[in-house]
């Protein structure tokens, strides 16, 4: 403030930008893991533990192909799972949705902050993984496929990160909340799964990495925007109270 | 009646086919019926209720009509 | 006020069904491909269908009540999705009539139609769980109008995924040995499409109907016997009724804040 009776001015695009209250948000949500990581760290070692659990479940020593890109995406869904469960817990014990609600910016940015988040926490969680999956399980060689297998993961992300959490923003707030989540977002998320499933089925091939089908992709990032917009346009009457 | 219907009808070939077309259908039907009995359950309870509180009324309306009475004191 | 309605339905619906059904067994000519076995399809197909679309519906009516605020739309697409689901489950067991007659399994992967419907049945289940575990009406209200939409948006995109993804074994010909869909098939394939779609909006009044009345009958024993007469509203998944028959928030009595906490 200036003493001189000069003016106040705020520095230019403060509060006006759209995305300084979601950044501010998801800044606070990196910081808060970072400090005191919960989420990833578990998401982690369940998605090894898995591996593992398929290891002894299937009697196989390595897979390929399908089963390969099977066992890879079912365990990163049921470890988003885990994830989304939490996604909403501070929020919820700490009064985070009344101070959103009582700030003048837009909801949808607690919206749009902690799919980013989850986005984020889940990229990090498969840098892992897919280097476990290849170590303990995967057959042939995953670096051909490493482009493509990235590329199906950015998309699957995007609809994890939009339908978790819609999803949890739905549960958190209901009496039986982890119960919830599981079952109304795993149904939710078949397409999201059948496409990631078919588009690297054939990257992990046991003959050598195939051609990455652009035809999955497509259904892949079509069910994106649709659920994309939908819960930005949605998500705003979740947090009325 | 049901010969003549039969006869109508195009050859049934009542062997494995016809069960399972038979099933498809009674299940049809079964799932109607249940529907239209648990609708039938709750009206009935409904209608306990509408008898019950007609008599409730009756009862005011006669209590209204009548002489007051004080309690204990026969009519 | 339903009454009438429902009568004019009841008698629609019945015709329909009727005609259905001695199209079916009397007129409709057997499949080349699947013979007699065929004729689970005017039942199966149909309830699919309207299953889907009512799906559809219910999320298109919880938009309207999520604009309009107004409880009655709520309390119309609950009904629906309720009705739906019970036709969810009449399709999946005829479809799996169906499988068993035509490949000896009760339950087969490559028919894309029935794989959606199960997945869609999974997803749907959890409507009325999500409902019963807000205890407040307004909030569950509007929750559960948000999953509406949601499941309702997922319909079409599942059951494209899923049919892109199963390939073709048995394909599926509704055809006399002349190939092609013959009028006599369509004929009481629309018929059939028609009636179920009466049943459905049939078994849609008389649900609002019934809810309707019972709470009517609720505001009376209040007004009649006052409130100790009326017993305490306990949880429940179903939106409220007001007088008129359409949603709205109940004016609950003093004493259920502690009975249902």
């Amino acid at each position: 403030m200036k003493e001189n009776g000069t003016r106040l001015r705020w520095p230019r695009g403060h509060l006006r930008h759209p995305m300084r209250p979601s950044m501010a948000l998801l800044r606070k949500d990196l910081l808060l893991e970072r400090r005191a990581p919960e989420a990833v760290p578990a998401m982690l070692l369940f998605t090894v533990t898995t591996f593992v659990l398929f290891h002894f479940g299937l009697g196989r020593d390595e897979v390929a192909g399908r089963l390969a890109a099977g066992v890879l995406l079912v365990t990163l869904l049921f470890a988003a799972i885990l994830g989304i469960n939490r996604l909403f817990v501070s929020e919820q014990e700490e009064g985070g949705f009344d101070g959103v609600l009582l700030a003048p910016i837009d909801r949808t940015a607690l919206f749009v902050a902690k799919a980013c988040a989850l986005f984020l926490f889940l990229a990090l969680v498969e840098l892992v993984a897919v280097a476990a999956f290849s170590i303990l399980l995967l057959g042939p060689s995953p670096w051909p496929a490493l482009p493509g297998l990235i590329l199906v993961l950015a998309l699957l992300n995007v609809a994890l990160a939009v339908v978790g959490t819609l999803v949890s923003a739905l549960a958190i707030r209901t009496r039986a909340r982890d119960l919830i989540v599981p079952i109304v977002a795993l149904p939710m998320l078949v397409p999201a799964l059948i496409a990631a499933a078919r588009a690297s089925a054939p990257l992990l091939a046991a003959d050598g990495a195939g051609a990455l089908p652009t035809k999955w992709l497509a259904v892949l990032a079509l069910y994106d925007l649709v659920f994309g917009l939908l819960a930005y346009a949605v998500f705003d009457f979740l947090l009325e109270d | 009646m049901i010969a003549s219907l039969l006869a109508a009808a195009p050859a049934l070939p009542l062997g494995e086919a016809g069960k399972y077309v038979a099933g498809a259908f009674v299940v049809f039907v079964a799932v109607l019926l249940i529907y239209f009995g648990i609708m039938a359950a709750k009206l009935q309870r409904m209608e306990r209720e509408l008898a019950e509180l007609n008599a409730a009324l009756e009862a005011r309306a006669r209590a209204g009509s009548g002489e007051p009475v004080a309690s204990g004191e026969p009519r | 006020m339903h009454g009438k309605r429902l009568r004019v339905l009841s008698l629609a619906t019945l015709a329909a069904l009727t005609a259905t059904f001695a199209l079916v067994f009397f007129y409709a000519p057997l499949d080349a491909d699947q013979g007699f076995i065929q004729k689970i399809f005017y039942v199966h197909v149909p309830v699919a269908i309207v299953t889907l679309i009512a799906y559809v519906v219910g999320g298109v009516f919880a938009a309207l009540h999520l604009r309009t605020r107004d409880r009655a739309w709520d309390l119309r697409s609950y009904v629906v999705i309720h009705i739906a689901i019970i036709f969810n489950i009449l399709g999946l067991v005829t479809g799996a009539i169906w499988a068993k007659a035509s490949w000896g399994h009760w339950w087969v992967w490559d028919e894309p139609t029935l794989v959606s419907f199960l997945i869609v049945f999974l997803l749907f289940a959890t409507y009325q769980p999500l409902r019963f575990s807000i205890e407040d009406p307004e909030r569950q209200s509007r929750y559960a109008s948000v999953f509406a939409i949601m499941a309702g948006a997922f319909v079409p995109l599942n059951f494209m995924a899923v049919r892109a993804a199963t390939a073709y074994v048995h394909p599926r010909v509704l055809a006399t040995s002349d190939g092609g869909m013959p009028s006599q098939m369509a004929l009481t394939f629309v018929v059939a499409i028609v009636a179920m779609t009466l049943l459905f909006a049939l078994m849609c009044t008389y649900e609002i109907t019934s809810k309707s009345t019972s709470w009517q009958l609720r505001a009376l024993r209040r007004r009649l016997l006052g409130d100790e007469a009326v017993a305490p509203l306990g949880r429940s998944a179903a939106p409220a009724v007001d007088g008129a028959g359409t949603g709205s928030a109940p004016a609950r009595p003093r004493g259920t804040a502690e009975a249902t906490s």
